[in-house]
């Protein structure tokens, strides 16, 4: 984790353009099927609209997220898949007392199990909510989507892009940007002018496409400065605040014992040389 | 045999102990119970924790809260020792007690709290500079150990161990210089913990400067919690009064009380950002905890009352009261999305007032057998060995010459 001067258009990322997603929710399957995830009871309706599961958690890793809207007097559905956002500055990989997220070189953050203790902070942190608890086990461990690592570094796609019929495409970051701005251009009618991941949390390696406004489709509203930078203004100062302190008041008792040591031999030379005088 | 009366001698002495003693150890003895439960069973099903508050209580107050509360040890020697105000020293010890009883807990607290306490030690191994936890537990870590070495010099008193009680001395001022350092980083990078929920903390707590905050408000809370500490043991416990030290201690704290107020006032008008008044159930909060604030500010102002024992220690009592608030504020009401709420689960709840009730306990029974209040400094030579002997070669070279 650092913020040396890193390009990360060369970063592999998602483009998901979600007037393409009919909701089929292969995605979901294929990510609990490579990452071995439990299936979860569920039933309709306990979320806010027609999705399942109601939300990600320890089992899910990503979810299609419904919105029914009215267009022409029909009505429509309109989604949004949930998942990592993989940012370029992680605020999860800052938090992280003992580092066990990282930036891979070539885009997903990835969590090392083994290295965690179970802290939670990562959760606070994440301003997308994607790092979730497993809150069954008596020693929890933190789970989220890992961009399918193992895949990437194999030259496989993620298993939801590679199932994905339609909505999303996977590559180099820049070029999922330029790709996105194109699609823009070309259908300027069907796309609201906006790509959600450019520039949130200092930008991400998920980029999506929308028709409706963000909000609506329950994207959360983010800063566009990358969040560790918001510690580190605080944290960079630690070294210098303990010398600060540490000397200064080194200093300040030393100059207020040798006040009393003097006042003191003071004292002694004139006790010691009263029965002269006398 | 011997075990046998030893036993029959605790057993006694156990016994001899007043009722409000007794129940204190119910109550410790209770929370061991529900820290049995919670790593038997998990986090999810004995607290009300969830993927939308994974910091509960046991964050809020056993860490965030506890910590502050127990600022009185390196406050108050550093005032003492580093500011030289020599004739408050008397307190610094059942400070120091309470400081030691009050991070160990905090270390109990975050260990129940960890889904995986048993690497708590990956923190010394695994490093990441820019994470604020990193730097707390390891700050944490090392003032428990320095409180440990300061607290062993009443120890080493009571058994009469006179060479390490000579070396705990020698180093007594770099403890000192340390503990006010590393507290000073630690108290303040809770704060820092906060700035990275950037969009979750409601603007009346989110500002850059809430790291400052923390630290100077901690002080407030130490000097408090010391004030109240010693005009309670005073009454109940009949240890020495120390009404006459504490009347200078409430002369500081009103000082250092009001440059918080006006620091928090100047960070909430000037450098928050967003709507402040919009959810009156915070304003409340924001409300109370100012107002907890502003007045033992007034009442301290005045000479009547700090030198009436009883208005002294109610201004404290507020001022630790605000302090608590504050700390919930920021790390629960304030980080709640609107229309979401967490409480505390029976479990949680039992803990936490365990972990009060382990505190009290043990700071009655240390004060029952070693000499914490009885340690009246005029009368034993506290002045550092002076192995260059600079002194006395300088007296005695101004002797000769004269």
């Amino acid at each position: 984790m650092s913020s040396e001067n890193k390009d990360f258009g060369k970063n592999k990322a998602f483009l998901i353009d979600m007037t393409k997603c009919t909701g089929c929710r292969g995605c979901q399957v294929a990510c609990k099927q490579w990452n071995q995830l439990d299936a979860e009871k569920t039933k309709f309706f306990t979320g806010e609209g027609y999705q399942n599961p109601p939300l990600m958690s320890e089992y899910t890793f990503t979810r299609i997220k419904f919105r029914d809207y009215e267009k022409n007097g029909q009505n429509e559905f309109a989604f949004y898949k949930e998942m990592c956002m993989h940012c370029n500055e992680p605020a999860c990989a800052s938090v992280c007392p003992v580092g066990a997220f990282v930036k891979t070189k070539e885009g997903p953050v990835t969590y090392d199990a083994k290295r965690c203790i179970g802290c939670r902070f990562c959760m606070v942190a994440c301003p997308f909510g994607v790092p979730k608890y497993e809150w069954s086990k008596a020693f929890p461990l933190v789970r989220k989507c890992t961009g399918c690592y193992s895949r990437i570094k194999e030259g496989k796609k993620p298993a939801c892009a590679t199932t994905c019929v339609s909505a999303i495409t996977y590559g180099p970051r820049e070029e999922m940007i330029k790709e996105a701005e194109k699609r823009i251009a070309a259908r300027p009618e069907k796309y609201l002018k906006k790509l959600y991941g450019a520039e949130e949390a200092g930008g991400t390696s998920v980029i999506y496409l929308t028709a409706l406004p963000f909000d609506e489709l329950g994207f959360k509203h983010v800063t566009k400065r990358p969040l560790p930078s918001y510690t580190w203004q605080a944290l960079r100062l630690v070294p210098g605040i303990f010398l600060t302190v540490g000397s200064s008041l080194s200093l300040l008792s030393w100059f207020n014992h040798r006040k009393e040591r003097i006042a003191k031999e003071e004292e002694m030379r004139k006790s010691g040389s009263a029965p002269k005088e006398g | 045999m011997t075990a046998a009366k030893i036993t029959q001698v605790v057993v006694d002495e156990v016994k001899g102990y007043h009722s409000f003693v007794k129940f204190l150890i119910f109550l410790v003895g209770a929370a061991a119970v529900a820290s049995a439960i919670r790593f038997i069973f998990g986090l999810g099903v004995t607290t009300n924790l969830n993927d939308t508050f994974p910091w509960g209580l046991w964050i809020s107050f056993d860490v965030v809260t506890a910590v502050p509360l127990a600022a009185g040890a390196f406050t108050l020697g550093a005032i003492v020792h580093c500011f030289h105000i020599k004739k408050l020293e008397p307190l610094v010890r059942p400070a120091i007690v309470t400081g030691f009883l009050g991070y160990s807990l905090v270390c109990v607290g975050l260990l129940l709290d960890l889904g995986q306490p048993q690497r708590g030690w990956h923190t010394m191994v695994y490093w990441n500079p820019h994470s604020p936890m990193f730097e707390v537990s390891m700050c944490i870590m090392a003032y428990t150990t320095v409180l440990f070495l300061e607290f062993l010099s009443p120890v080493c008193e009571k058994f009469g161990y006179h060479v390490p009680l000579r070396l705990l001395r020698t180093i007594e001022m770099p403890l000192v210089v340390l503990a006010a350092s590393i507290s000073t980083l630690h108290q303040s990078s809770l704060g820092t913990f906060f700035l990275i929920a950037v969009d979750k903390l409601h603007p009346l707590w989110y500002n850059p400067l809430l790291p400052l905050l923390f630290w100077v408000s901690a002080m407030c809370a130490g000097m408090s919690i010391i004030t109240v500490e010693a005009t309670m043991s005073h009454k109940y416990m009949g240890q020495p009064d120390e009404g006459e030290l504490l009347e200078t201690l409430a002369k500081i704290l009103p000082c250092v009380l009001s440059f918080y107020l006006a620091l928090r006032l100047f960070s909430l008008f000037a450098l928050s950002e967003g709507a402040l008044w919009d959810r009156p159930g915070l304003t409340a909060l924001f409300v109370l905890e100012i107002v907890a604030l502003v007045l033992p500010v007034l009442m301290l102002a005045q000479k009547k009352v700090r030198e009436n024992g009883r208005l002294r220690a109610t201004a404290a009592w507020m001022v630790i009261f605000g302090v608590v608030v504050n700390r919930f504020n920021v790390s629960m009401f304030g980080m709640e999305a609107p229309g979401t709420s967490y409480y505390p689960s029976f479990l949680e709840s039992i803990v936490t007032i365990g972990i009060i009730a382990a505190h009290i306990l043990f700071f009655v029974l240390i004060a029952k057998y070693f000499p914490i209040f009885e340690h009246h400094p005029e009368t034993v030579d506290y002045s550092l060995p002076d192995h260059f002997h600079k002194t006395e070669n300088g007296h005695g070279h101004v002797g000769n010459e004269a």
